[in-house]
Formats: C-alpha cells, sequence, structure tokens
C-alpha cells in the first residue's frame, strides 16, 4: 500500500502500524514526536494499535518549546 | 554556522514578540542551506503560545503542522524555531536546552529584557555524551 510520509509518497506492507512505522523511518527522539494522520493529531497511547491504511497522509512533528 | 535573517523578517517577530508580551511568544524559522554552509532564513513563521504564559512556550502544533505544509509548498526547509523571553537574556535557559532536540536546527531567542535593546541571537543544541552542548551561531540582521 502506499503512504504519504512528511510529503513523500511511499510504499509500505499491508497492516503498518504508527509505531512500526516510526520505527523504519528511524525518527529520531520518539518521545518526542507529535504524530498526525490526515491532519488528525493521534495520542502516542494508540501509536501500537493504529494502522495505517492506504492513500493515509502522516506527518511527524517534534514537540517544540521551552521555558525562560 | 552563519544564520542570516533579513532585516524584514526580524521585524516582524520582534513587533509579534512585544505584541504578545507578558507571555513568550514563539515560532518556525524556514528557508535554504547553503553550499557555503550558511543559512539562509526566507519565511518566519508567528505561531501561538498555547501555554500563554511568560514562563515558558509550546508550539501549537496544528499551527505547526500548517507551517510544515506551508514551507514544503514553497520550497522551504525548516531551519529551526524561535522564541521570545520577554524578561530574561538571549540565551537557552536548562528548559530550552532539555526540549531542544533536534541536532539540525536553529534555536533562534529574543531578548526583551530590555525594550529599547532587543537581542535577538541563534543557537544550535545538541546532545553528546548524554549532556547537552550549546554552540552560539552567527547571525546576521541584514
Amino acid at each position: 500500500m502506499k503512504i504519504t510520509v512528511a510529503g513523500e509518497r511511499k510504499e509500505y506492507d499491508e497492516g503498518l502500524t504508527v509505531s512500526k512505522l516510526i520505527e523504519i523511518e528511524n525518527v529520531e527522539t520518539p518521545e518526542y514526536v507529535t504524530v498526525s494522520v490526515n491532519e488528525e493529531f493521534i495520542g502516542s497511547d494508540t501509536f501500537e494499535s493504529h494502522v495505517l491504511k492506504e492513500g493515509d497522509e502522516v506527518e511527524f512533528l517534534y514537540f517544540m518549546g521551552g521555558g525562560r | 554556522m552563519i544564520v542570516k535573517i533579513s532585516k524584514s523578517d526580524y521585524g516582524k517577530i520582534l513587533e509579534y514578540a512585544l505584541s504578545q508580551r507578558p507571555d513568550e511568544a514563539c515560532g518556525l524559522i524556514a528557508g535554504e542551506d547553503k553550499e557555503d554552509g550558511s543559512r539562509e532564513i526566507k519565511k518566519v513563521y508567528l505561531l501561538t503560545n498555547i501555554d500563554h504564559t511568560n514562563e515558558h512556550f509550546s508550539i501549537d502544533p496544528k499551527e505547526q503542522l500548517g507551517a510544515i505544509k506551508d514551507m514544503r509548498s514553497n520550497g522551504l526547509k525548516p531551519l529551526g524555531n524561535w522564541h521570545s523571553h520577554p524578561e530574561s537574556p538571549s540565551r537557552p535557559s536548562e528548559e530550552d536546552k532539555r526540549l531542544a532536540n533536534d541536532s539540525k536546527a536553529s534555536y533562534l531567542i529574543l531578548s526583551l529584557e530590555d525594550e529599547n535593546n532587543p537581542v535577538l541571537n541563534a543557537f544550535h543544541v545538541e546532545t553528546v555524551d548524554g549532556e547537552k552542548t550549546v554552540r552560539k551561531e552567527e547571525l546576521i540582521i541584514s
């Protein structure tokens, strides 16, 4: 199946979860990553169970914050 | 690393940061990395600090997503972020360092501690042997 990841359309195996995609894509510091699928943010507690499907658009966003 | 920003984009950051006081203001920077090793900021994004305090900031993730898509559609590269310190100097705080997790990013910090003399600096933050190290980058406003 084809999924668009960070603007790039790629081929993946069926049944791919968000957790597996994070692993395949070598996402750095995944504990600080927020994931959106089709512009909807999904909770990190569902990364293991969220199965991606053909045509999904996935973005990895790094939390950006700080303090004085 | 030399980081270049136009006076116009610096002015946008400054005006927005002043308007958001007493809260910290924040946003993203985008542009391109040059062959000579410098980087040029070509667009600044003025985004919402969802913490709405003068003590810390978190960039609104929905706005962040919109900005990333805008960069992509305009052929720009994400270069890092910027935020203001309304009451403290232009240097990364301990929390800034802890939450700086992209070693490829430039982190711009605008101090409004002295309203008549705002200071903008750029920093590189990376983890070396488990410790966050900070290096000041050369920032050219022209």
